[in-house]
């Protein structure tokens, strides 16, 4: 039972957890279905995102985030947190996201952990993969 | 205003005839064998007006708009005319071309309007042309034939059998960066029309086209593009003088494709960014566009405008007058053949806003 986990050098593991784990994977192991499941949910996440973005805020002005970055763009996710003159400080994307949420959007900000601002950040740093990321650039 | 306009309109000018008693409003600039004028029109576009419910509409897009109108009408010398480069509305909607015309009429001068998408694809303009008239038409003015196109068109099966109703067609008309948008065309009936209209000028006049999306091939996925725009092209190579001005793209573009020049309007709603900033998806941006400043998102007007065209000799000087940045000046080189920007052409002579983010 011990070489089944020993592949990490965990050998203290308590007997009765190894036994409940046997099941299924290992602890320290994954496989392809793992992946493909963790894949699966972001990009579901990503599309919730996309549909936020494209109008599924419900703002009563029915402007959306989209009107102004197609494909997310001139969103710069990679740059932050940077200083943000308007805001006087070093800012978060989800703050910035949010005071387009209130400016333009006419509509309530979103808590930093609420799901839809979670999908949003999803969607855009998505549509802004592979670029180089640049902390506090202007 | 008053300074910027005086200045720029009498650099354009060739050989100025202005008798030093004359109130600068009658001055006439003569050039050229046909005896022609320098003049100067106004260029508004994008406004985008968008109906919430009831008397509701969105407050920005209205206040772009009345104020490039309050603008214009404060041009001295006045335009000759005024030209709008389309989407009045935002989806097509009665309210949105009513509300819309109901601040455009604030404007002293005849305006001359092309069709947006965002004006189409709900009833397939039938409201807008029953407002204002042909979507395509030419007329001349001071020794320049100008033509209107209506640029926007696309693919009969998706205008016509790929949507339950005119409102779904119009929502997915009106997302950029839809990827179950069609591209825009000219289409062959109006390339025939152009044809047409074209025999009866001369090959020396100058010739000033109009149309909503741009007569050239940027960036198909948020449709800068119009897909026939080679064939139209082919249709304008023949003239010695040929400028293109479009609206559609919310930024600064400038373009010199052979004989033909291309300038495009700011919107008076809000700027896009440009394609380059996707970096998922390669675009052409021309070599010759100095990029618009994007110095202040959180002020309202940040990168939008409006334009006044001062037109010496058949040449094209855009003036970009731009509330929240420093006006810009895209005026024909006739030695290097091709539009500049007067202060900002050089990469070193560039500002923060026009290389950072």
């Amino acid at each position: 039972m011990h070489t089944r986990i020993t592949r990490t050098g965990i050998r203290t593991v308590v007997t009765a957890f190894a036994i409940s784990v046997l099941s299924t994977a290992a602890a320290d192991e994954f496989t392809r279905g793992d992946l493909g499941r963790w894949q699966a949910e972001f990009e579901s996440v990503v599309q919730q995102g996309e549909k936020l973005f494209h109008g599924g805020l419900g703002n009563a002005n029915t402007m959306s985030c989209d009107q102004c970055h197609p494909n997310a763009s001139n969103t710069h996710p990679e740059t932050y947190p940077k200083f943000q003159q308007q805001l006087g400080k070093v800012a978060q994307q989800w703050e910035m996201i949010n005071w387009c949420i209130m400016n333009p959007l006419e509509s309530d900000p979103l808590a930093a952990d609420d799901a839809k601002m979670i999908a949003l950040q999803a969607y855009i740093n998505f549509e802004r993969r592979g670029v180089a990321m640049s902390p506090g650039k202007h | 205003m008053k300074k910027i306009n005086r200045r720029s309109f009498l650099k354009q000018g060739g050989a100025v005839l202005a008798a030093s008693t004359l109130p600068l409003s009658l001055v006439e600039v003569a050039f050229g064998k046909n005896n022609s004028q320098n003049f100067t029109f106004a260029y508004i576009s994008d406004s985008h007006i968008t109906h919430i419910k009831d008397n509701q509409f969105v407050r920005n897009w209205d206040r772009g708009l009345i104020r490039a109108v309050a603008e214009t009408n404060l041009m001295d010398p006045r335009p000759d005319f005024v030209f709008y480069g389309g989407d009045i509305a935002q989806l097509g909607k009665k309210e949105e071309i009513d509300h819309g015309l109901e601040i455009l009429s604030g404007l002293r001068d005849k305006t001359y309007y092309v069709m947006g998408e965002h004006d189409y694809y709900l009833d397939l303009g039938e409201y807008w042309r029953k407002q204002l008239g042909p979507d395509h038409y030419s007329f001349d003015h001071k020794g320049v034939h100008f033509v209107v196109l209506n640029s926007i068109l696309t693919f009969d099966d998706w205008m016509y059998d790929k949507w339950s109703s005119g409102k779904e067609r119009m929502g997915q008309m009106a997302r950029l960066d839809n990827p179950q948008g069609s591209p825009f065309m000219v289409g062959k009936a109006q390339r025939d029309w152009l044809q047409e209209d074209l025999g009866k000028v001369s090959e020396d006049t100058p010739l000033v086209v109009l149309s909503h999306s741009p007569l050239q091939k940027i960036y198909k996925g948020w449709n800068f593009w119009t897909d026939d725009a080679e064939q139209v092209q082919a249709l304008l190579k023949p003239f010695d003088k040929v400028t293109v001005l479009y609206g559609h793209v919310h930024q600064i573009q400038t373009n010199q494709i052979g004989n033909i020049s291309f300038h495009a309007a700011m919107a008076t709603a809000w700027p896009w960014p440009y394609p380059a900033t996707y970096s998922q998806q390669a675009s052409l941006l021309p070599r010759l566009t100095v990029e618009m400043n994007r110095a202040d998102p959180f002020f309202e007007r940040d990168a939008t405008g409006w334009q006044f065209i001062n037109m010496a000799n058949g040449d094209v000087a855009a003036n970009y007058q731009l509330p929240d940045n420093r006006n810009r000046v895209v005026a024909y080189d006739s030695k290097l053949g091709h539009p500049v920007d007067t202060q900002y052409q050089a990469t070193d002579k560039r500002i923060p806003p026009q290389d950072n983010y």
